[in-house]
């Protein structure tokens, strides 16, 4: 991980129309990603994680989505005003991504090899037999046996974690420089997460490529990451290095969600520590902090306003009244 | 020999599905092994926590148990009475005293019935049969008191499932459980469809509803620090059989099977200090696929510390420590 910050997200917003009335399901959501670094987002169902990655390369469906402002700064270009041509030389090639699913992300209906040698021959303009070649070294850096064979199968060939394997493989088959991850290993089972981690680990640390994790699991990003965004109702709430995040977590949400997973290495106690209630339907929600009906903490000024991010030090920033001065 | 406070005993379960069918021209009738042998008691209060990854035949095992599938074979001894052997009528009757709760809020509750309903129906249905003596007004006080002990407001009792969220509707599925007053409950993947923070309220819910009214689970989940959050004695499944069973702080501290070792081990810690330490046991390939009955170890293509013993011989469950059961030639003599 260097210092030069290869993606920068300011203040992203993405609404969607619908007949309820506006989900604000990205608002406001400030990042950046350094060249080779590991950035996780966690957060519940609903709280903006996909949607702030789909919203970066620019893939929400639209109508009922819409990007409603900010920015996504990359090589100098503002992602959310490219037009859709240039848009499609950056996805796939630049930044790529895979998905929680991997049955449904790959086609049915074509063989490993036409998917593969299309995305490398439409970004790197090689022949078809050279993409091929290459396609069959990527599969066989993922960790695919026999890759020569496995090649001209159909993705229903393939067991869960092979699927995600090449996946893998394809995403980084134009040397990427951010790969996009989103709950990548949700859909498997344990051991087999260890697999695709490990892989998706060593690969990205290999080629140098930065990657952006999603999930909704504290013991992946505690692994994976050397940052940490922690995500609430469309907003990021907590971000800072991963051992801090976990060490000193500030925001009320981030410490409750830490201490509210049972763990595998303590010996249970007597319960749980739960955080109460449930998260906020993001409808029409009033511009103050959205976790302070379920939060211990909560004060007068957490109803009225949103609490604007502050700096704690060591790359630590927390969006909580507790720690920034009400005006 | 049943001991007097056992509730459930299991022996020698099979459930094997056929599949293909014979067809036009013969041949054999192929199956998948789903379950295939599997032994495990619980004592009454007890929680028996069965952990596996997908296709390891926990859920087929929890519905076995139930009867929602006659096995092939083995028995389900239920407090006394042997299940297998009963016809519907009595099947019906000794159900009262086992009450599931499914994995998924979404789809284990009837979209077109309102929560109250819901959560009376098995009542109604018992006092139809004339099996619980219930009259409407009482079915309709315990529907409130069992709403308000899951942590539902009554008024929510004419809203319908869609009008809740997932940790909600978990919450209905847990009040329809308990509506009859089971001893045994039957948890499938109760919570792993919630999300974190939900997920901790849910199983503060088990374990207090457990001290309340003593009920004794089978616990399935995937997630091992769950299952370990929960119970008080583990069985480990892999492909149909069990690879180790033990008390809950023992397999966590000490695992024996190699199978066992490699999931812990593969579980993620949410503390990034541990994390960089651990020396991960990454298992190479996949879960084989459970449509043949092998002649040595089912954990044998995976396995890292395989012998030759165990390509010839299946191994059994053995004690290998006072209350601590492994089926490994490891731990064999």
């Amino acid at each position: 991980m260097t210092e030069e910050i290869i993606l920068q997200v300011q203040d992203l917003k993405t609404y969607f129309h619908t007949d309820e009335g506006i989900v604000k399901a990205v608002d406001g959501v400030t990042f950046d990603l350094h060249k080779g670094e590991t950035l996780g987002i966690v957060g519940e169902s609903g709280s903006g994680k996909s949607v702030t990655n789909l919203s970066i390369i620019n893939m929400i469906p639209n109508p009922p989505g819409k990007i409603a402002g900010g920015q996504v700064m990359y090589a100098g270009k503002d992602l959310v005003k490219l037009t859709i041509n240039e848009l499609r030389s950056i996805r796939g090639n630049k930044i790529s991504m895979i998905f929680q699913d991997p049955m449904t992300s790959l086609n049915p209906y074509l063989r490993i090899s036409t998917q593969m040698i299309e995305t490398i021959v439409l970004h790197q303009k090689l022949d078809k037999k050279t993409a091929k070649a290459k396609a069959i070294d990527m599969l066989k850096l993922a960790g695919i046996p026999a890759p020569e064979k496995r090649i001209d199968q159909y993705p229903h060939q393939f067991s869960g974690g092979m699927r995600q394997r090449v996946m893998i493989a394809m995403g980084l088959s134009c040397n990427p420089e951010i790969l996009i991850a989103d709950e990548p290993t949700s859909a498997l089972d344990v051991t087999i997460q260890a697999q695709i981690l490990d892989l998706i680990k060593d690969l990205t640390a290999r080629l140098g490529t930065a990657v952006i994790l999603i999930t909704h699991s504290l013991g992946v990003v505690a692994g994976m990451c050397d940052t940490i965004c922690v995500m609430y109702a469309g907003r990021i709430v907590e971000r800072g290095p991963t051992t801090e995040i976990f060490d000193k977590p500030k925001h009320p949400y981030t410490q409750g969600l830490i201490k509210s997973v049972p763990r595998l290495d303590k010996t249970s106690g007597d319960r749980l520590y739960s955080i109460r209630g449930q998260p906020p339907n993001v409808i029409d929600l009033p511009d103050c902090c959205p976790f302070y009906p379920r939060c211990d903490k909560a004060m007068d000024v957490c109803k009225r306003k949103y609490p604007l991010s502050k700096d704690v030090g060591n790359g630590h920033a927390v969006s909580c009244w507790l720690y920034t001065e009400a005006k | 020999m049943a001991e007097k406070d056992t509730l459930l005993e299991v022996k020698d379960l099979k459930m094997h599905f056929p599949i293909g069918g014979k067809g036009l021209f013969g041949g054999k009738q192929q199956y998948i092994y789903a379950v295939d042998g599997v032994n495990f008691t619980i004592k009454k209060g007890e929680t028996l926590g069965l952990v596996g990854e997908s296709g390891c035949g926990k859920s087929t095992t929890a519905r076995a148990v139930a009867q929602l599938y006659r096995p092939t074979g083995g028995s389900v001894n239920l407090a006394g009475k042997e299940l297998t052997r009963l016809n519907a009528k009595d099947l019906i009757a000794a159900r009262k005293n086992m009450q599931m709760v499914f994995q998924d809020p979404y789809a284990s509750l009837n979209p077109r019935m309102t929560s109250g309903d819901i959560i009376a129906e098995p009542m109604k249905i018992y006092a139809r049969k004339g099996l619980v003596a219930m009259t409407h007004k009482e079915i309709d006080e315990r529907v409130e008191q069992l709403m308000e002990r899951v942590g539902l407001s009554r008024f929510f009792r004419n809203r319908y499932p869609h009008e809740f969220s997932g940790g909600q509707r978990q919450r209905i599925g847990i009040a329809r459980a308990l509506a009859l007053r089971p001893e045994l409950m039957l948890c499938d993947e109760p919570v792993s469809a919630l999300d974190v923070s939900i997920q901790a309220q849910i199983l503060n819910l088990f374990k207090d509803l457990q001290d309340e009214f003593g009920l004794t689970y089978l616990f399935i989940a995937h997630d091992l620090a769950v299952i370990q959050y929960i119970s008080t004695r583990v069985a480990v499944m892999y492909l149909g059989i069990i690879a180790e069973i033990s008390g809950s702080a023992d397999l966590y501290k000490k695992p024996l099977h190699p199978y066992t070792q490699a999931l812990l081990s593969a579980a993620p810690i949410p503390d990034p200090a541990i994390e960089k330490e651990r020396k991960r046991i990454i298992l190479t390939g996949d879960v084989p696929s459970p449509d043949k009955q092998r002649p040595g170890c089912y954990f044998y293509d995976r396995c890292w510390k395989r012998m030759d013993k165990c390509k010839a011989e299946r191994p059994q469950l053995k004690e290998a420590e006072p209350g601590h059961e492994v089926a490994c030639f490891l731990y064999h003599d």
